[in-house]
């Protein structure tokens, strides 16, 4: 879990991991180390203030130089609102996030329609499922040029869309969007915000936790019976997988 | 240093060699009589430097003048039962309330009305970060804010310039802060046209043993200055001084509304907590009003009498400032810390982590005067108390207005009422697009309310509910009113009934009350029937807390809010925290199941002047406002924590404005579940539906629990009546009201929800 200076939704972040049944670890921004991690999530907020361009002076981050190699090398990385901007800033992604079509911050429950289930961190959805998360920005407008927009979709590498009315002016509703090889998400909605029915709508987010649990488990095997790796803190006890999602 | 300064510099030696300057006192907003008293504290005329800090201390924003010798009734009332959980009283920088468990509360609300009219953005922004950073001095993490808002006319032009401008700025400063804003009030009435209210609530969390207070003790302590530089910003009255010190070398023409700035707020907050959690902090206050005149003087009078100040230490973002203006800046994002010697240097490394700026300006000392240099001159050297405590105190001269028998004779009784079913339905439709009772999400919908993850409740709910503790499920409540016109019609009830309005609010979410803030909002104190509005607000107040057992922990008095001679409705904004044992037990405005029993608690009058209905219908108001039963409203409050902590009822909405009508379509609404509900016989439906008699919920009860809850409101001879049931769901439902009308949810919730976005959106 990376925290940056503006860094808002990390605690909610780590609050949902802990309910998929991991433990989060805290990254800092100002640090060239990723701590053995396994995955990593960008939580939301305003990073360094957004006065620039939201994600634009994050990208710069020495965390970050971290990430971008990690994610190249097929680390899953999960880039929530202001994370997705991150993501998008850092050309793990393509296209760009720009201000509300109606350039006011919005606030509300969103229904979402998941439309890639194979990603490591959409595993246990169903495609064409509908949740409920929580859309709460000021620049989620995302947007692309047609040839990225129809490679996107070509490719199956939408994630998700928005449902109703449009929310902030996302071109073909997007919503999220992943990598080809399906590690790296960046989505708009906050899932983070959608796993305890008490402070959110229902529980709709928390399969994006437990999802990258699944990838993780299911890709290294090995790694779960063995030792752990050389920098992370020991194996989380009680979590059937035995593996440690450190973010 | 410039040569500018160097030349007009006016230290002490020279106002002592130079007696007969002339000075713009007067400009500054101090009396003949205030200059002269200041000449006697001095023995001297002051330096400009002096003038400026007196005179900006002195002001009504600051010193509470003019309500001084109204508000002692606050802390007067205090009683036993009302101390059992106070912990900081009033006049510290806000109130500390214990919710138990280790835990304690801290809330105020405090106004920003003028700087939002003149600059709506940055004047509501500014106002959510003054009052973030007052709730942080006390060592408590900030963790929600609420406000309260009053428009002119929602077709006025200034209404379409001021409102969107405040929205974007609460909305903008408190989200990039990560506070979720977990409820408030919009209300719009023609008196607020030219002079609208921003009133900013928040609340923060803390253990016990992490209270601080804002003192300067211990000599040799050093002062530290933190966070933001000091710019031209929020000087107001004191460019006069700029202006004579620097032709018009660019200072007279700087704003005087302050810039926020969110993300270095945030960093304020989290380094602020950091030197907080390694007991680094002797003392502390936050900078807002007043500057550092404020800061300086008031830490100093609270702690050992005396302070040295080296004020050419204070970073500047414009070297141009001369010494009066940096006293008088109110710049953002700056707090003043009060630190052993021996901790100085590790406050100032956490300050680097969080790229926060510190600076070591001053030190306590025990001589008893603040003395402040610059560059080697003292260009102030007074007994700090004079400046903070000390200054004048007014008994304003007060009577009762000549047209206040004319405003109550003339009531709503002769006001024509609809009689058919047709004309009651309509009625119900106008009044739920009507700008006051509408859907406010267009506003609600820019505020962040989820961040932290632990909102329970949020808008449009009675109450803001947050969780405290995860494992626990302790929980806090807190809910914001005032009806103005009620108050016009009779400042004392009015006062009493934005208190039971909040109080009932608070427990209809199912916590129990424990403590009041207020932002008293008023026009001028000159003015003798403004003076008696606030008079018998404060009475009204004062008295109504101590029927009800919770004390007022602070808050705010907002004078001069008035355009011309007219001033605003008074308005009393009350704001009442309550705590909540296990906020899995908080009880929503909504029905969420059908086939419930629908039961009205309380007592329906015939009281509809300085209704909603009233003021939609008729634009009338006069008569006089509801009966306030402060009794019934603590045997209703009894009543409903206990009704929520058993489990008996699902759903709870409070009766006030547009009275049983709209809270049926409120809690219909929030879930699209209908309702067939009928009106008791012996009252006449218009004034059942429409009547804003208080003391008043509907709560909706499980067939199961039926037996037991009645059974509850029997044993307490709480009056109840069983009106009604929850039936159909989606937008085909209805809410039926039998022998009278029948409403589809599509065509209320049409209605409801246009007002808003027709008016702002373009």
């Amino acid at each position: 879990m990376v925290t940056f200076p503006g860094s808002l939704d990390d605690g909610d972040a780590r609050r949902a991991v802990g309910l998929a049944g991991a433990e989060a670890v805290a990254l800092w921004h100002g640090d060239h180390d990723l701590r053995g991690v396994d995955a990593v999530i960008l939580p939301g907020g305003f990073s360094y203030g957004d006065y620039l361009r939201s994600g634009a002076i994050a990208r710069f981050a020495p965390v970050m130089a971290e990430v971008v190699a990690a994610a190249r090398g097929g680390m899953p990385v999960l880039g929530i609102c202001n994370g997705f901007q991150v993501l998008c800033e850092s050309h793990l992604l393509p296209g760009a996030l720009i201000r509300n079509h109606h350039r006011k911050f919005v606030c509300r429950d969103q229904r979402l329609k998941i439309e890639n289930a194979s990603t490591s961190w959409t595993h246990d959805y169903v495609t064409g499922e509908e949740v409920t998360l929580v859309l709460k920005n000021g620049e989620g407008a995302y947007v692309a040029d047609l040839a990225t927009l129809d490679r996107l979709e070509g490719e199956g590498l939408v994630v998700a869309r928005y449902l109703g009315d449009d929310p902030n002016g996302s071109m073909r509703a997007i919503a999220g969007i992943t990598t080809e090889r399906g590690n790296v998400v960046g989505l708009m909605p906050h899932p983070e915000h959608a796993v305890d029915s008490l402070c959110g709508p229902g529980t709709g987010g928390l399969p994006f936790f437990t999802s990258v649990l699944q990838s993780l488990a299911a890709s290294a095997p090995a790694a779960s019976a063995g030792t752990p790796p050389p920098q992370g803190p020991p194996p989380l006890q009680g979590h059937s997988s035995g593996r440690e999602l450190v973010l | 240093m410039t040569e500018t300064q160097t030349r007009q510099l006016d230290t002490v030696a020279h106002a002592q060699e130079h007696p007969d300057v002339a000075q713009p006192w007067a400009e500054l907003g101090l009396k003949s009589d205030e200059e002269a008293h200041l000449r006697e504290i001095l023995g001297r005329r002051p330096t400009s430097s002096e003038l400026a800090m007196y005179s900006v201390m002195w002001s009504e924003h600051c010193s509470y003048k003019s309500s001084k010798v109204h508000l002692r009734r606050f802390g007067e009332q205090v009683t036993d039962a009302m101390r059992k959980h106070l912990m900081v009283g009033i006049g510290e920088n806000a109130g500390v309330v214990d919710i138990g468990q280790g835990y304690a509360v801290t809330f105020k609300v405090e106004s920003h009305n003028h700087p939002s009219y003149i600059e709506p953005y940055q004047g509501a922004a500014t106002g959510v970060g003054g009052i973030v950073r007052d709730i942080l001095s006390m060592g408590a993490r900030p963790v929600a804010v609420m406000d309260a808002l009053r428009f002119g006319p929602l077709e006025a032009p200034d209404t379409q310039r001021v409102l969107p401008g405040v929205v974007a700025g609460v909305g903008g400063y408190g989200n990039c802060l990560g506070l979720p804003n977990i409820g408030g009030e919009t209300v719009f009435d023609p008196s607020y046209a030219g002079n609208p209210l921003v009133n900013a609530l928040c609340v923060g969390v803390m253990r016990h043993e992490d209270i601080h207070l804002a003192n300067a003790s211990g000599t040799g302590n050093q002062i530290i200055l933190y966070g933001a530089t000091t710019g031209g910003d929020g000087i107001g009255g004191v460019s006069i001084l700029a202006s004579e010190a620097f032709d018009t070398q660019g200072s007279a023409r700087r704003p005087s509304v302050q810039v926020g700035d969110p993300f270095m707020e945030k960093l304020l907050i989290e380094c602020t907590l950091e030197v907080f959690a390694e007991h680094l902090v002797a003392g502390i206050q936050d900078l807002g009003g007043a500057g550092l005149s404020c800061a300086t003087s008031e830490l100093a009078s609270a702690g050992d009498g005396g302070m040295h100040v080296w004020l050419d230490r204070v970073p500047l973002r414009d070297e141009s400032l001369a010494p009066e203006e940096i006293l008088m800046s109110e710049s953002q994002e700056r707090m003043m810390a009060v630190v052993e010697p021996a901790h100085v240097s590790r406050f100032l490394e956490i300050c680097a982590k969080w790229d926060v700026d510190a600076t070591v300006i001053g030190e306590v000392t025990d001589t008893g005067r603040l003395v402040i240099e610059w560059y080697g001159d003292t260009v102030v050297d007074v007994p700090p108390r004079t400046v903070a405590s000390e200054g004048p105190v007014y008994e304003r001269p007060f009577a009762r207005p000549i047209w206040q028998d004319s405003l109550q004779a003339g009531d709503a009784s002769t006001l024509p009422r609809p009689t058919t079913g047709e004309g009651l339905r309509a009625t119900v439709l106008q009044l739920v697009a009507s700008p006051n009772l509408c859907d406010k999400s267009w506003i609600t919908n820019q505020y962040d309310r989820y961040v932290q993850g632990n909102t329970v409740l949020a808008q449009p709910e009675d109450a803001g509910i947050l969780r405290v503790d995860e494992q626990s499920g302790l929980g806090i409540a807190v809910s914001t009113d005032c009806n103005g016109r009620f108050a016009k019609l009779d400042p004392f009830t009015g006062a009493q009934l934005a208190l039971a309005e909040s109080y009932r609010n608070v427990a209809t979410a199912g916590a129990r009350p424990l403590a009041v803030t207020d932002c008293l909002n008023f026009g001028s104190p000159e003015d003798p029937d403004v003076m008696w509005q606030f008079a018998e607000a404060t009475r009204g107040l004062s008295q109504g807390c101590e029927a009800l057992g919770i004390p007022v922990t602070g808050g705010n008095v907002s004078f001069y809010n008035q355009t011309g001679a007219e001033p605003i409705l008074p308005t009393p904004v009350v704001g009442v925290l309550g705590v909540i044992d296990d906020v899995t037990r908080r009880t929503p405005i909504g029905f969420t199941t059908e086939g419930q029993q629908i039961y009205l608690l309380g007592t329906t009058r015939d009281e509809l002047s300085g209704s909603e209905w009233a003021h939609v219908a008729h634009g009338h108001l006069g008569g006089l406002p509801p009966v306030v039963d402060l009794e019934m409203e603590a045997q209703l409050a009894d009543l409903l924590i206990n009704a929520s902590r058993d489990g008996l009822i699902d759903a709870a909405h409070d009766l006030a404005d547009g009275g049983l009508a709209q809270a049926l379509v409120e809690s219909c609404l929030r879930y699209d579940v209908g309702a067939r509900v009928w009106l008791p016989d012996e009252l006449d439906p218009f004034v059942a539906l429409f009547s804003e008699s208080t003391a008043r919920v509907i709560v909706a009860v499980p067939r199961s629990e039926e037996v037991r809850f009645t059974d509850m409101c029997a044993a307490r001879r709480f009056p109840h009546v069983r009106m009604g049931v929850t039936d159909g769901r989606g937008d085909d439902a209805v809410l039926e009201v039998q022998e009278c009308f029948s409403v589809s949810l599509a065509e209320l919730r049409a209605a409801w929800s246009a007002t808003l976005p027709t008016a702002f959106d373009d």
